[in-house]
């Protein structure tokens, strides 16, 4: 023991190559600075930022219930938007799982079904918004539109991984019984996949609830309308209040949603 | 007793409790749709003229003009890094509020509040809601942009790594305790550590979701491509609009290519 | 050796003094009640009892990860109930303690975990950035190396085998220059051949370090053979004190004797038995 010699510890690096690790420490550092200076800040314009931020504070204080009409009919086609949108979607997201799942689909619909998921998610219910908004003009037919395929992206994929999943052993027993296709669909593929599906559905139109209330914004009805016009029109203790509800309204359904699914499972 | 023998045996799926509950739930879904598909505020000929008016804007998109690349590719990579940034400091914000909010990390029951209360209020309001009022502020432009999509991040990853912090295992925690180390030294060995793998995650699936969400925050002014797009459309050059819709999907797509890879490689 | 000296707790006439100790949890019946106990220098003392006789409580008492209701511990002269905060955690670097499921930090490394063990001595920036001083690096290579795991210093400590790991926990203990070692069933975990080379190591280091240790558990053959006193626990009151030679069937009849839940309620008759028993 006498003659140990001085022994140093450091802790090894999270990467263990200096370069690699170096490298990616100046690489963002380097790219935060650059992001930084490139994008274009209209700093004369920031500078206002503060005064009008106390001055929209003082408009906001305290928030405006007058106009419940407004507000309520607002609401109302926020959740009828969410409804028929979660009703309509839900159904078309079934037929498109199918498709989209490897072990029940043959190779050319499989590819069609997913490209129909990826196409579905990949733009947010903002941009569907704005294309439906010009297509079929303003109202809650373009925020109905933009929330199936908002829905149909999100159900479709996570069923077709609840699919895909299923227990086999349950369809080769219909067949064997000598079960048709839709049979065996109905009797070893629905059961199994029913309560996922159900879920989903539950979720989804807390989702759509919550999106229907950003759609508006650009025009496709609900409450996201009100609250837009409020804000152009620089009413923002009506502003406020819609706010206020919308978060109100967000948690219940969210509680809402959460409670029914925990009864369900 | 001789009787039960002779009843005719019935088969049913369900208990009639269960039947009625079932039956009641059917019915209010129904009456809720009948209720929505008649009172809502729909012009039904335009429904039936929908798929004619999306194939005629298709068909206008037809063929997609490329003669702006250089301008999307710019708008592109300003998306990008407002992304990014504003991922890096929602993630900064979230780690304190996380801190709070966590039942068993909270110095105290007000601090707890006050951080649910950023909780909620950040993530019950969209980033698209959040850019509003960030315009109104401080301008159209991109920091409204960055502003909003922060504010959106925290409520997100703060919740997801207060669970976390929640859910960790407390044995390590007693053993650091006992060594007499204070209340830092704790969260930075016991804590910290366990945590780690779910901060990664959530911060790599976050900034996949910021790349989505800051692709449309043009559209209220709130800097990126969507400030492009917005253009493009109020012009009515919808073969620029079909170029700015893939030119969207190729970049959310290697978004979502590159988290997945990066959570895989991290965790 | 070197290392262990320059903190010379082994220099001390350690002492661990427990008068009049009560735990209860609400308006339950106390976990612990009125208990009394005297360790002295380099002894190693086993404790044995059924599930729920407290012996873990009693443990954790010593060290304030429980609060006492009333009753003193004293520790060479410094009484340890009443201490806060910055007091009570040097006093509790003063205090080793092992944990049945090892308790250690599995994604950090067996070299941090064991450092960890100096958290009550440096400050905050070396914690943080893993700057430890030079003579904790070599304190904590000389007991790695005195327990067998030097090797494993860079590794991930949920890497190791059980046996390992608790060796991490013990070096992690005596990384804190202890006065005691507390040990909380340091081998439920662990299979029947570990067990024993855990134990056998808790005791040649209780003589080299000149350090009383307190051993919770289970195995009645491991306490006889590995400890010089054991201490016989039932519903919160020690019942048997005395050389492992002298644990005979009826004391241990005593310890694990089962009594039915209404007597363990109604305070009366189980006690009384054991009073009957220990007089």
């Amino acid at each position: 023991m006498t003659t140990e010699t001085v022994r140093r510890w450091r802790k090894p690096p999270f990467i263990r190559n200096p370069v690699l690790r170096y490298g990616l420490l100046v690489g963002s550092i380097a790219y935060v600075w650059w992001g930084l200076s490139t994008l274009p800040f209209d700093w004369p314009r920031i500078q206002e930022g503060l005064p009008r931020a106390i001055r929209m504070m003082q408009g906001a204080f305290p928030p405006s219930f007058e106009r419940s009409n407004l507000l309520i009919n607002g609401f109302v086609e926020s959740i009828q938007i969410a409804v028929l949108a979660t009703v309509v979607g839900v159904l078309i997201s079934i037929p498109v799982a199918f498709m989209a799942s490897r072990n029940l689909a043959p190779r050319p619909v499989y590819l069609a079904g997913r490209a129909i998921i990826i196409l579905a998610r990949s733009f947010h219910p903002v941009i569907v918004a704005i294309l439906f908004v010009k297509a079929v003009g303003f109202g809650p037919l373009a925020g109905i539109l933009t929330l199936v395929v908002y829905s149909l992206g999100f159900v479709a994929k996570l069923l077709a991984e609840r699919i895909e999943e299923i227990d086999w052993g349950q369809v080769e027993a219909m067949k064997a019984a000598g079960a048709g296709y839709f049979t065996t669909l109905i009797y070893a593929v629905f059961p199994q996949i029913m309560p996922r599906q159900i879920g989903l559905s539950i979720y989804q139109l807390d989702s759509n609830l919550r999106a229907s209330a950003v759609v508006g914004v650009v025009g496709a009805g609900g409450i996201g309308a009100t609250l837009m016009n409020a804000f152009k029109r620089y009413d923002y203790d009506f502003a406020f209040a819609i706010t206020l509800l919308i978060i109100g309204v967000i948690l219940l359904s969210e509680a809402f949603s959460g409670y029914v699914r925990r009864k369900l499972s | 007793m001789s009787q039960s023998a002779t009843l005719p045996r019935e088969w049913h799926r369900y208990t009639p409790r269960q039947r009625l509950v079932r039956f009641l739930s059917y019915l209010t879904v129904v009456a809720v749709v009948v209720w929505a598909v008649s009172e809502v505020d729909i012009v039904w000929p335009w429904l039936f003229d929908a798929p004619n008016a999306m194939a005629d804007l298709l068909g206008r998109m037809m063929p997609p003009d490329f003669s702006r690349t250089d301008a999307i590719v710019m708008s592109l990579l300003e998306t990008l890094n407002i992304a990014t940034i504003a991922t890096m400091g929602g993630v900064l914000i979230s780690l304190p509020v996380a801190y709070l909010a966590a039942q068993n990390t909270t110095p105290n029951r007000v601090c707890l509040w006050i951080g649910r209360v950023i909780l909620v209020s950040s993530r019950s309001v969209n980033t698209l809601i959040w850019a509003l009022l960030f315009v109104a502020i401080f301008g159209p432009g991109v920091l409204a942009g960055i502003l909003a999509i922060m504010f959106r991040s925290v409520g997100f990853i703060g919740k997801l790594l207060g669970e976390a912090i929640e859910e960790i295992d407390r044995k390590p925690v007693e053993a650091i305790e006992a060594t007499g180390a204070s209340r830092a030294k704790v969260i930075l060995y016991a804590i910290v550590p366990q945590v780690v793998p779910t901060f990664f995650a959530v911060a790599i699936l976050r900034w996949d979701i910021n790349l989505r969400e800051s692709t449309v925050l043009g559209l209220v002014g709130a800097g990126g491509i969507g400030l492009l797009l917005q253009g493009a459309i109020d012009l009515f050059a919808w073969q620029m609009v079909a170029t700015i819709l893939l030119a969207i999907i190729v970049v959310v797509l290697a978004g979502e290519a590159l988290s997945g890879w990066l959570r895989r490689k991290v965790i | 050796m070197a290392a262990a000296s320059s903190s010379s707790p082994g220099e001390l006439r350690s002492m661990l003094k427990i008068s009049n100790l009560v735990k209860s949890y609400g308006s339950d019946k106390p976990v612990l009640r009125n208990l009394d106990l005297t360790v002295p220098e380099r002894s190693v003392v086993s404790i044995i009892g059924a599930s729920g006789a407290g012996k873990s409580t009693l443990l954790r008492c010593i060290n304030r990860l429980v609060e006492p209701t009333s009753g003193d511990i004293e520790l060479n002269g410094v009484n340890l109930t009443r201490l806060q905060g910055r007091e009570l955690r040097t006093a509790r670097r003063r205090i080793g303690m092992i944990f049945q499921s090892f308790n250690l930090v599995d994604r950090l490394t067996v070299m941090e975990n064991v450092l960890s063990g100096r958290l009550g001595y440096v400050s905050f920036f070396r914690a943080a950035f893993r700057r430890f001083p030079q003579e904790d690096i070599d304190r904590a290579f000389h007991f790695m190396e005195r327990v067998g795991i030097a090797h494993y210093a860079n590794k991930r400590a949920d890497e190791l085998s059980g046996g390992e790991r608790q060796r991490v926990g013990v070096v992690r203990a005596l990384m804190q220059g202890p006065e005691i070692l507390l040990a909380d069933e340091p081998t439920a975990s662990l299979d029947p051949k570990t067990s024993e080379q855990i134990m056998a190591l808790l005791r040649s280091l209780s003589e080299e370090l000149a350090l009383p240790v307190l051993i919770n558990i289970h195995n009645v053959a491991e306490a006889k053979e590995y400890t010089d006193r054991i201490v016989g626990m039932r519903f919160g009151r020690i019942i048997f004190d005395g050389a492992p030679s002298t644990l005979d069937q009826a004391a241990m009849d005593q310890i694990y004797a089962g009594v039915p839940a209404e007597d363990r309620l109604a305070d009366g008759a189980g006690v009384q038995v054991l009073k009957v028993a220990s007089s």
